[in-house]
Protein backbone atom coordinates (compact mmCIF):
# COMPACT_ATOMS: atom_id res chain seq x y z
CA UNK A 1 0.00 0.00 0.00
CA UNK A 2 2.86 2.39 0.91
CA UNK A 3 4.43 1.78 -2.30
CA UNK A 4 1.06 2.76 -4.68
CA UNK A 5 1.48 5.41 -2.08
CA UNK A 6 4.82 6.60 -3.16
CA UNK A 7 3.54 6.09 -6.87
CA UNK A 8 0.98 7.98 -6.56
CA UNK A 9 2.71 10.82 -4.52
CA UNK A 10 5.46 11.07 -7.25
CA UNK A 11 2.78 11.47 -10.41
CA UNK A 12 0.79 14.12 -8.20
CA UNK A 13 4.38 15.73 -7.99
CA UNK A 14 5.64 15.07 -11.69
CA UNK A 15 7.22 17.94 -13.60
CA UNK A 16 4.60 19.79 -15.57
CA UNK A 17 7.38 19.20 -18.87
CA UNK A 18 7.08 15.11 -18.80
CA UNK A 19 2.96 15.99 -19.66
CA UNK A 20 3.58 17.63 -22.60
CA UNK A 21 6.03 15.47 -23.67
CA UNK A 22 3.80 12.69 -23.40
CA UNK A 23 0.90 15.08 -25.11
CA UNK A 24 3.57 16.02 -28.01
CA UNK A 25 4.21 11.81 -28.49
CA UNK A 26 0.18 11.03 -28.49
CA UNK A 27 0.12 13.98 -30.80
CA UNK A 28 2.67 13.15 -33.46
CA UNK A 29 2.46 9.22 -33.46
CA UNK A 30 -1.27 8.66 -34.77
CA UNK A 31 -0.56 12.07 -37.28
CA UNK A 32 2.52 10.04 -38.46
CA UNK A 33 0.97 6.74 -39.65
CA UNK A 34 -1.84 8.95 -40.96
CA UNK A 35 -4.82 7.04 -39.02
CA UNK A 36 -8.21 8.53 -40.02
CA UNK A 37 -11.19 7.66 -38.21
CA UNK A 38 -14.75 7.68 -39.61
CA UNK A 39 -17.10 10.15 -37.46
CA UNK A 40 -21.03 9.75 -37.04
CA UNK A 41 -22.00 13.86 -37.59
CA UNK A 42 -23.22 15.16 -34.29
CA UNK A 43 -27.30 16.02 -35.40
CA UNK A 44 -26.09 19.76 -35.55
CA UNK A 45 -24.11 19.27 -38.31
CA UNK A 46 -26.15 16.94 -40.35
CA UNK A 47 -28.66 19.59 -39.64
CA UNK A 48 -26.47 22.37 -41.10
CA UNK A 49 -25.46 19.81 -43.92
CA UNK A 50 -29.03 19.34 -45.09
CA UNK A 51 -29.92 22.78 -44.79
CA UNK A 52 -27.54 23.23 -47.55
CA UNK A 53 -28.21 20.18 -49.68
CA UNK A 54 -31.99 21.56 -49.73
CA UNK A 55 -31.00 25.24 -51.24
CA UNK A 56 -31.93 25.79 -54.88
CA UNK A 57 -29.04 25.90 -57.57
CA UNK A 58 -27.82 29.53 -58.21
CA UNK A 59 -28.52 30.59 -54.21
CA UNK A 60 -26.22 32.99 -52.87
CA UNK A 61 -24.28 31.84 -50.06
CA UNK A 62 -22.37 34.61 -47.97
CA UNK A 63 -19.28 33.22 -46.31
CA UNK A 64 -18.01 35.54 -43.21
CA UNK A 65 -14.32 35.01 -42.40
CA UNK A 66 -14.20 35.76 -38.76
CA UNK A 67 -11.11 34.08 -37.45
CA UNK A 68 -7.14 34.86 -37.90
CA UNK A 69 -4.20 31.93 -38.20
CA UNK A 70 -4.32 31.29 -34.68
CA UNK A 71 -7.69 29.29 -35.52
CA UNK A 72 -6.94 27.83 -38.61
CA UNK A 73 -6.05 24.10 -37.31
CA UNK A 74 -10.04 24.32 -36.73
CA UNK A 75 -11.33 26.38 -39.11
CA UNK A 76 -9.47 25.75 -42.21
CA UNK A 77 -10.33 22.07 -42.86
CA UNK A 78 -14.02 22.98 -42.17
CA UNK A 79 -13.91 26.54 -44.75
CA UNK A 80 -12.35 24.05 -47.22
CA UNK A 81 -15.19 20.60 -46.50
CA UNK A 82 -18.12 23.91 -46.76
CA UNK A 83 -16.24 25.35 -50.03
CA UNK A 84 -16.63 21.74 -51.82
CA UNK A 85 -20.05 21.25 -50.88
CA UNK A 86 -21.15 24.80 -51.84
CA UNK A 87 -19.42 23.97 -55.24
CA UNK A 88 -20.47 21.03 -55.95
CA UNK A 89 -24.42 22.04 -55.54
CA UNK A 90 -23.61 24.84 -58.19
CA UNK A 91 -24.16 27.61 -55.58
CA UNK A 92 -23.13 30.79 -55.87
CA UNK A 93 -20.68 31.81 -53.04
CA UNK A 94 -20.00 35.45 -51.94
CA UNK A 95 -17.04 35.90 -49.36
CA UNK A 96 -16.24 38.61 -46.71
CA UNK A 97 -14.83 39.02 -43.63
CA UNK A 98 -13.90 40.88 -39.83
CA UNK A 99 -11.08 39.52 -39.20
CA UNK A 100 -8.18 41.08 -41.85
CA UNK A 101 -5.83 38.61 -40.55
CA UNK A 102 -7.82 35.87 -41.75
CA UNK A 103 -8.52 37.43 -45.27
CA UNK A 104 -6.08 35.55 -47.16
CA UNK A 105 -6.48 32.14 -45.60
CA UNK A 106 -9.89 32.34 -47.22
CA UNK A 107 -9.10 33.47 -50.35
CA UNK A 108 -6.67 30.70 -50.56
CA UNK A 109 -8.95 28.00 -50.21
CA UNK A 110 -11.82 30.20 -51.96
CA UNK A 111 -9.45 29.65 -55.18
CA UNK A 112 -8.39 26.41 -54.22
CA UNK A 113 -11.84 24.79 -54.19
CA UNK A 114 -13.27 27.15 -57.17
CA UNK A 115 -10.34 25.79 -59.39
CA UNK A 116 -11.43 22.46 -58.19
CA UNK A 117 -14.76 22.62 -59.64
CA UNK A 118 -14.01 24.94 -62.54
CA UNK A 119 -15.60 28.12 -61.23
CA UNK A 120 -15.32 31.19 -62.72
CA UNK A 121 -14.42 34.34 -60.84
CA UNK A 122 -17.38 37.14 -60.88
CA UNK A 123 -19.76 34.33 -62.18
CA UNK A 124 -19.44 31.75 -59.23
CA UNK A 125 -17.95 33.60 -56.75
CA UNK A 126 -16.75 36.68 -55.46
CA UNK A 127 -14.58 37.83 -52.88
CA UNK A 128 -15.27 41.42 -51.07
CA UNK A 129 -12.56 41.55 -48.43
CA UNK A 130 -13.02 43.80 -45.67
CA UNK A 131 -14.92 46.47 -44.30
CA UNK A 132 -14.08 48.04 -40.46
CA UNK A 133 -16.90 48.05 -38.39
CA UNK A 134 -18.27 45.20 -37.24
CA UNK A 135 -21.79 45.48 -35.96
CA UNK A 136 -22.43 48.22 -38.20
CA UNK A 137 -21.19 47.36 -41.23
CA UNK A 138 -23.90 44.21 -40.86
CA UNK A 139 -26.69 46.36 -40.17
CA UNK A 140 -26.12 48.72 -43.33
CA UNK A 141 -25.75 45.19 -45.56
CA UNK A 142 -29.18 44.95 -44.61
CA UNK A 143 -30.21 48.24 -46.87
CA UNK A 144 -27.97 47.90 -49.45
CA UNK A 145 -24.66 45.87 -49.52
CA UNK A 146 -23.37 48.03 -52.13
CA UNK A 147 -23.22 51.12 -49.20
CA UNK A 148 -20.75 48.76 -47.51
CA UNK A 149 -18.73 47.15 -50.70
CA UNK A 150 -19.50 49.78 -53.65
CA UNK A 151 -16.35 47.11 -55.00
CA UNK A 152 -14.82 43.49 -54.64
CA UNK A 153 -11.39 43.21 -53.13
CA UNK A 154 -10.10 43.83 -56.45
CA UNK A 155 -11.65 46.94 -57.36
CA UNK A 156 -14.20 45.63 -59.82
CA UNK A 157 -17.59 47.25 -59.28
CA UNK A 158 -20.52 45.02 -57.62
CA UNK A 159 -22.75 45.81 -60.95
CA UNK A 160 -19.62 44.09 -63.04
CA UNK A 161 -19.82 40.70 -61.85
CA UNK A 162 -22.36 38.52 -62.59
CA UNK A 163 -22.41 37.11 -59.62
CA UNK A 164 -23.65 40.06 -57.67
CA UNK A 165 -26.07 41.93 -60.26
CA UNK A 166 -28.93 40.83 -58.20
CA UNK A 167 -27.62 40.95 -54.81
CA UNK A 168 -28.35 43.87 -52.51
CA UNK A 169 -29.11 42.98 -49.02
CA UNK A 170 -30.10 39.99 -47.00
CA UNK A 171 -33.34 39.52 -48.87
CA UNK A 172 -31.23 37.95 -52.13
CA UNK A 173 -29.02 36.02 -49.88
CA UNK A 174 -30.17 32.57 -49.12
CA UNK A 175 -27.54 31.52 -45.80
CA UNK A 176 -24.60 33.18 -44.51
CA UNK A 177 -22.20 31.19 -42.97
CA UNK A 178 -20.10 32.61 -40.38
CA UNK A 179 -16.44 30.72 -39.53
CA UNK A 180 -16.33 32.17 -35.79
CA UNK A 181 -12.85 32.55 -33.84
CA UNK A 182 -14.64 35.13 -31.51
CA UNK A 183 -17.78 37.37 -30.80
CA UNK A 184 -18.57 38.07 -34.48
CA UNK A 185 -20.94 35.33 -34.70
CA UNK A 186 -23.11 37.36 -31.76
CA UNK A 187 -23.36 39.99 -33.63
CA UNK A 188 -24.71 38.39 -36.99
CA UNK A 189 -26.95 36.72 -35.23
CA UNK A 190 -27.97 40.02 -33.02
CA UNK A 191 -28.05 41.90 -36.30
CA UNK A 192 -28.05 39.90 -40.06
CA UNK A 193 -31.04 37.24 -38.06
CA UNK A 194 -32.84 39.03 -35.35
CA UNK A 195 -33.30 42.64 -37.56
CA UNK A 196 -33.50 41.20 -40.94
CA UNK A 197 -34.46 37.54 -40.65
CA UNK A 198 -31.21 36.29 -42.28
CA UNK A 199 -31.03 32.34 -42.02
CA UNK A 200 -27.27 31.57 -40.53
CA UNK A 201 -25.01 28.74 -39.69
CA UNK A 202 -22.23 29.01 -37.60
CA UNK A 203 -19.11 27.18 -38.21
CA UNK A 204 -17.01 27.90 -34.58
CA UNK A 205 -13.46 27.21 -32.81
CA UNK A 206 -14.32 24.91 -30.06
CA UNK A 207 -13.87 26.90 -27.36
CA UNK A 208 -16.89 29.43 -28.40
CA UNK A 209 -19.24 26.30 -29.50
CA UNK A 210 -21.24 26.69 -25.87
CA UNK A 211 -21.79 30.09 -25.82
CA UNK A 212 -23.54 29.22 -29.31
CA UNK A 213 -26.11 25.96 -28.36
CA UNK A 214 -28.49 28.72 -27.12
CA UNK A 215 -28.69 30.28 -29.83
CA UNK A 216 -29.30 26.78 -31.87
CA UNK A 217 -31.56 26.06 -29.12
CA UNK A 218 -33.74 28.48 -29.47
CA UNK A 219 -33.76 28.39 -33.24
CA UNK A 220 -31.81 32.11 -34.18
CA UNK A 221 -29.09 29.85 -36.27
CA UNK A 222 -29.92 26.85 -38.61
CA UNK A 223 -26.46 24.33 -37.40
CA UNK A 224 -23.63 24.46 -35.87
CA UNK A 225 -20.10 23.17 -36.60
CA UNK A 226 -18.27 22.99 -33.41
CA UNK A 227 -13.86 22.87 -33.55
CA UNK A 228 -11.98 20.05 -35.17
CA UNK A 229 -14.59 17.62 -34.75
CA UNK A 230 -17.73 19.70 -36.61
CA UNK A 231 -14.52 19.95 -39.40
CA UNK A 232 -14.40 16.42 -39.55
CA UNK A 233 -18.09 15.52 -39.35
CA UNK A 234 -18.44 17.66 -42.33
CA UNK A 235 -15.81 16.52 -44.48
CA UNK A 236 -17.31 12.83 -43.33
CA UNK A 237 -20.88 14.43 -45.33
CA UNK A 238 -19.22 16.09 -48.19
CA UNK A 239 -17.38 12.29 -48.75
CA UNK A 240 -13.74 13.68 -48.42
CA UNK A 241 -11.83 13.70 -45.56
CA UNK A 242 -8.90 16.06 -45.02
CA UNK A 243 -7.09 17.42 -42.12
CA UNK A 244 -10.30 17.76 -39.62
CA UNK A 245 -10.50 13.79 -40.14
CA UNK A 246 -7.07 12.61 -39.84
CA UNK A 247 -7.15 14.81 -36.43
CA UNK A 248 -9.90 12.89 -34.83
CA UNK A 249 -7.84 10.11 -33.81
CA UNK A 250 -5.27 12.40 -32.17
CA UNK A 251 -8.25 13.92 -30.29
CA UNK A 252 -9.18 11.17 -28.69
CA UNK A 253 -5.68 9.76 -27.77
CA UNK A 254 -5.13 13.08 -25.98
CA UNK A 255 -8.41 13.40 -24.82
CA UNK A 256 -7.83 9.74 -22.78
CA UNK A 257 -4.58 11.08 -22.03
CA UNK A 258 -5.64 14.17 -20.15
CA UNK A 259 -8.16 12.47 -18.52
CA UNK A 260 -5.75 9.72 -16.87
CA UNK A 261 -3.46 12.56 -15.99
CA UNK A 262 -6.56 14.70 -14.74
CA UNK A 263 -7.02 11.58 -12.12
CA UNK A 264 -3.60 10.84 -11.59
CA UNK A 265 -3.05 14.41 -10.61
CA UNK A 266 -6.08 14.77 -8.38
CA UNK A 267 -5.50 11.43 -6.53
CA UNK A 268 -2.00 12.47 -6.07
CA UNK A 269 -3.06 15.58 -4.64
CA UNK A 270 -5.15 14.20 -1.87
CA UNK A 271 -2.66 11.82 -1.02
CA UNK A 272 -0.12 14.32 -0.23
CA UNK A 273 -2.44 16.16 1.24
CA UNK A 274 -3.28 13.44 3.77
CA UNK A 275 0.71 12.88 3.86
CA UNK A 276 1.02 16.36 5.01
CA UNK A 277 -1.65 16.45 7.44
CA UNK A 278 -0.35 13.19 9.14
CA UNK A 279 3.30 14.59 9.90
CA UNK A 280 1.81 17.58 10.93
CA UNK B 1 12.20 28.57 -59.55
CA UNK B 2 11.51 31.64 -57.71
CA UNK B 3 7.84 31.15 -56.38
CA UNK B 4 9.40 27.93 -55.39
CA UNK B 5 12.38 29.14 -53.05
CA UNK B 6 9.94 31.61 -52.03
CA UNK B 7 8.07 28.76 -50.88
CA UNK B 8 10.54 26.53 -49.21
CA UNK B 9 11.90 29.99 -47.29
CA UNK B 10 8.42 30.43 -46.21
CA UNK B 11 8.04 26.72 -44.78
CA UNK B 12 11.32 27.12 -43.06
CA UNK B 13 10.51 30.37 -41.75
CA UNK B 14 6.88 28.82 -40.24
CA UNK B 15 8.91 26.00 -39.11
CA UNK B 16 11.47 27.78 -37.12
CA UNK B 17 8.74 30.24 -35.31
CA UNK B 18 6.71 27.43 -34.30
CA UNK B 19 9.95 25.34 -33.00
CA UNK B 20 10.48 29.02 -31.26
CA UNK B 21 7.49 29.10 -29.47
CA UNK B 22 7.39 25.47 -28.42
CA UNK B 23 10.62 25.93 -26.94
CA UNK B 24 8.52 27.71 -24.22
CA UNK B 25 7.56 24.69 -22.60
CA UNK B 26 10.62 23.86 -21.51
CA UNK B 27 11.69 27.24 -20.34
CA UNK B 28 11.61 31.05 -21.45
CA UNK B 29 14.40 31.30 -23.72
CA UNK B 30 15.79 34.45 -26.14
CA UNK B 31 14.81 32.09 -29.26
CA UNK B 32 10.96 32.04 -27.44
CA UNK B 33 11.60 35.99 -27.20
CA UNK B 34 12.72 37.02 -30.53
CA UNK B 35 9.28 34.74 -32.43
CA UNK B 36 7.08 36.62 -29.83
CA UNK B 37 8.17 40.02 -30.73
CA UNK B 38 8.12 39.23 -34.51
CA UNK B 39 4.79 38.02 -34.20
CA UNK B 40 3.22 41.22 -31.94
CA UNK B 41 5.25 43.15 -34.69
CA UNK B 42 4.44 41.55 -38.05
CA UNK B 43 0.88 41.25 -36.44
CA UNK B 44 0.54 45.32 -36.02
CA UNK B 45 2.28 46.29 -39.75
CA UNK B 46 0.07 43.57 -41.39
CA UNK B 47 -3.19 45.44 -39.66
CA UNK B 48 -1.92 49.00 -40.42
CA UNK B 49 -0.90 48.55 -44.26
CA UNK B 50 -4.34 46.22 -45.22
CA UNK B 51 -6.58 48.69 -43.62
CA UNK B 52 -4.72 51.75 -45.51
CA UNK B 53 -4.36 49.43 -48.49
CA UNK B 54 -8.03 48.09 -48.53
CA UNK B 55 -9.91 50.43 -46.51
CA UNK B 56 -8.31 54.07 -46.24
CA UNK B 57 -6.78 54.43 -49.73
CA UNK B 58 -10.33 53.52 -51.94
CA UNK B 59 -12.68 54.60 -49.58
CA UNK B 60 -11.27 57.92 -47.95
CA UNK B 61 -8.16 59.36 -50.48
CA UNK B 62 -9.72 58.02 -53.57
CA UNK B 63 -13.15 58.20 -53.09
CA UNK B 64 -12.61 62.30 -51.83
CA UNK B 65 -10.91 62.53 -55.36
CA UNK B 66 -13.39 60.55 -57.37
CA UNK B 67 -16.59 61.76 -56.03
CA UNK B 68 -18.64 64.75 -56.60
CA UNK B 69 -20.97 67.08 -54.47
CA UNK B 70 -22.24 65.96 -51.23
CA UNK B 71 -20.81 62.27 -51.55
CA UNK B 72 -17.30 64.20 -51.47
CA UNK B 73 -17.67 66.32 -48.87
CA UNK B 74 -19.22 64.14 -46.15
CA UNK B 75 -15.90 62.20 -46.15
CA UNK B 76 -14.40 65.13 -44.56
CA UNK B 77 -16.10 64.22 -41.60
CA UNK B 78 -14.77 60.68 -40.77
CA UNK B 79 -11.20 62.39 -42.12
CA UNK B 80 -11.56 64.98 -39.42
CA UNK B 81 -12.67 62.00 -36.56
CA UNK B 82 -9.56 60.32 -37.67
CA UNK B 83 -7.27 63.24 -37.31
CA UNK B 84 -8.90 63.89 -34.21
CA UNK B 85 -8.04 60.40 -32.64
CA UNK B 86 -4.60 60.83 -33.58
CA UNK B 87 -4.21 64.01 -30.93
CA UNK B 88 -4.13 61.45 -28.20
CA UNK B 89 -0.27 61.47 -29.28
CA UNK B 90 0.05 64.79 -28.56
CA UNK B 91 -0.52 65.37 -24.81
CA UNK B 92 -1.32 69.50 -25.28
CA UNK B 93 -4.38 68.77 -27.02
CA UNK B 94 -5.19 65.19 -26.55
CA UNK B 95 -8.53 65.90 -24.91
CA UNK B 96 -9.67 66.51 -28.84
CA UNK B 97 -9.45 62.55 -29.03
CA UNK B 98 -12.69 62.89 -26.61
CA UNK B 99 -15.05 63.87 -29.39
CA UNK B 100 -13.75 61.20 -32.13
CA UNK B 101 -14.55 58.69 -29.42
CA UNK B 102 -17.55 59.63 -27.81
CA UNK B 103 -18.86 59.39 -31.74
CA UNK B 104 -17.07 56.01 -31.46
CA UNK B 105 -18.63 55.07 -28.33
CA UNK B 106 -22.39 56.39 -29.21
CA UNK B 107 -22.69 54.07 -32.20
CA UNK B 108 -21.16 50.99 -30.62
CA UNK B 109 -23.80 51.70 -27.53
CA UNK B 110 -27.10 52.28 -29.87
CA UNK B 111 -26.04 49.19 -31.60
CA UNK B 112 -25.19 46.81 -29.02
CA UNK B 113 -28.22 47.70 -26.58
CA UNK B 114 -30.51 47.07 -29.50
CA UNK B 115 -28.98 44.35 -30.61
CA UNK B 116 -28.83 42.52 -27.09
CA UNK B 117 -32.88 43.32 -27.00
CA UNK B 118 -33.40 41.83 -30.37
CA UNK B 119 -31.21 39.59 -30.98
CA UNK B 120 -30.61 37.75 -27.24
CA UNK B 121 -32.87 38.80 -24.67
CA UNK B 122 -36.32 38.42 -26.42
CA UNK B 123 -35.55 35.17 -28.78
CA UNK B 124 -33.79 33.75 -25.55
CA UNK B 125 -36.70 34.25 -23.22
CA UNK B 126 -39.18 32.91 -26.20
CA UNK B 127 -36.77 29.98 -26.34
CA UNK B 128 -37.19 29.02 -22.81
CA UNK B 129 -41.00 29.36 -23.31
CA UNK B 130 -41.01 25.59 -24.31
CA UNK B 131 -43.81 22.76 -23.72
CA UNK B 132 -43.62 20.71 -20.49
CA UNK B 133 -46.18 17.99 -21.19
CA UNK B 134 -47.41 16.36 -24.35
CA UNK B 135 -47.58 13.37 -26.81
CA UNK B 136 -44.11 14.10 -28.44
CA UNK B 137 -41.20 11.39 -27.33
CA UNK B 138 -40.75 11.38 -23.22
CA UNK B 139 -36.97 12.17 -23.50
CA UNK B 140 -38.07 15.80 -25.04
CA UNK B 141 -40.21 16.55 -22.50
CA UNK B 142 -37.31 15.33 -20.40
CA UNK B 143 -34.72 18.10 -22.16
CA UNK B 144 -37.42 20.72 -21.55
CA UNK B 145 -37.58 19.71 -18.18
CA UNK B 146 -34.07 20.14 -17.54
CA UNK B 147 -33.90 23.07 -20.00
CA UNK B 148 -36.48 25.35 -17.92
CA UNK B 149 -34.98 24.28 -14.25
CA UNK B 150 -31.82 25.41 -15.15
CA UNK B 151 -32.93 28.83 -16.49
CA UNK B 152 -34.65 29.54 -13.53
CA UNK B 153 -32.50 28.10 -10.56
CA UNK B 154 -29.44 29.82 -12.63
CA UNK B 155 -31.62 33.11 -12.20
CA UNK B 156 -32.05 32.71 -8.32
CA UNK B 157 -28.95 31.81 -7.87
CA UNK B 158 -27.65 35.49 -9.09
CA UNK B 159 -30.97 37.11 -6.75
CA UNK B 160 -29.45 38.18 -4.07
CA UNK B 161 -32.09 40.14 -2.33
CA UNK B 162 -33.63 37.53 -0.22
CA UNK B 163 -31.42 35.04 2.22
CA UNK B 164 -30.84 31.97 0.02
CA UNK B 165 -32.05 29.91 2.99
CA UNK B 166 -34.34 26.32 3.23
CA UNK B 167 -35.59 25.58 0.01
CA UNK B 168 -34.33 28.65 -1.57
CA UNK B 169 -30.79 27.37 -0.55
CA UNK B 170 -31.79 24.62 -2.38
CA UNK B 171 -32.89 26.31 -5.42
CA UNK B 172 -29.84 28.31 -5.53
CA UNK B 173 -27.48 25.00 -4.69
CA UNK B 174 -29.13 23.69 -8.00
CA UNK B 175 -28.67 26.57 -10.02
CA UNK B 176 -24.83 26.57 -9.40
CA UNK B 177 -24.90 22.62 -10.32
CA UNK B 178 -25.95 24.19 -13.86
CA UNK B 179 -23.30 26.68 -13.62
CA UNK B 180 -20.67 24.38 -12.87
CA UNK B 181 -22.28 21.67 -15.60
CA UNK B 182 -21.98 24.87 -17.88
CA UNK B 183 -18.04 25.55 -17.20
CA UNK B 184 -17.31 21.61 -16.93
CA UNK B 185 -18.62 21.79 -20.52
CA UNK B 186 -16.50 25.04 -21.58
CA UNK B 187 -13.25 23.88 -20.02
CA UNK B 188 -13.62 20.17 -22.17
CA UNK B 189 -14.60 22.40 -25.14
CA UNK B 190 -10.99 24.43 -24.53
CA UNK B 191 -8.99 21.24 -24.13
CA UNK B 192 -10.46 20.42 -27.65
CA UNK B 193 -9.61 23.40 -29.24
CA UNK B 194 -6.01 23.91 -27.56
CA UNK B 195 -5.48 20.24 -28.83
CA UNK B 196 -6.66 20.96 -32.58
CA UNK B 197 -4.11 23.87 -32.63
CA UNK B 198 -1.57 21.70 -31.39
CA UNK B 199 -2.46 18.78 -34.34
CA UNK B 200 -2.53 21.69 -37.01
CA UNK B 201 1.17 22.79 -36.01
CA UNK B 202 2.44 18.95 -35.53
CA UNK B 203 0.97 18.44 -39.06
CA UNK B 204 2.71 21.14 -40.55
CA UNK B 205 5.75 20.09 -39.40
CA UNK B 206 5.30 16.99 -40.06
CA UNK B 207 3.88 16.94 -43.84
CA UNK B 208 5.10 20.37 -45.05
CA UNK B 209 8.47 20.89 -43.05
CA UNK B 210 9.88 17.41 -42.91
CA UNK B 211 8.46 16.15 -45.94
CA UNK B 212 10.29 18.88 -47.54
CA UNK B 213 13.41 18.29 -46.12
CA UNK B 214 13.16 14.91 -46.95
CA UNK B 215 11.57 14.92 -50.29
Amino acid sequence: MKKIYDILEFLGKIDRRWIFLFVFVFTTLPLALKFKVRVTPTEEVKIAFNYIENLKEGDRVLISIDYDPASMPELQPMLYAILRHLFRKNLKVIMMGHWPLGLPLGKTALEEVAKEYNKKYGEDYVFLGFRPGGSAVMVAMGSEIRNVFAADQYGTPLDSLPVMRDVHNYDDIALLIGLEAGSTGDFWVQFANARFGQEIILGCTAVIAPNLYPYYQAGQIRGIIGGLRGAADYENLVGKLGTGSIGMWVQSAIHILIIIFIIFGNVGYFVLRRRRKRSV
Amino acid sequence: MYSGFLHAFGVWLAAFFTLSIFSFLYKDNPFYKFAEHIYVGSSAAYWILYLFVFDVKPLLWDAFFRNTGFEKWILIVPFALSLMMLTRFIPNISWISRYAIAFVVGIGAGLAITGSIQGILIPQLKGTLVPLFGKENFWHYVNNWILVAGVLTTLFYFYFSIHHRGILRGLAKTGIIFIMIAFGAAFGYTVMARVSLLIGRIHFLLFEWLSFIFH
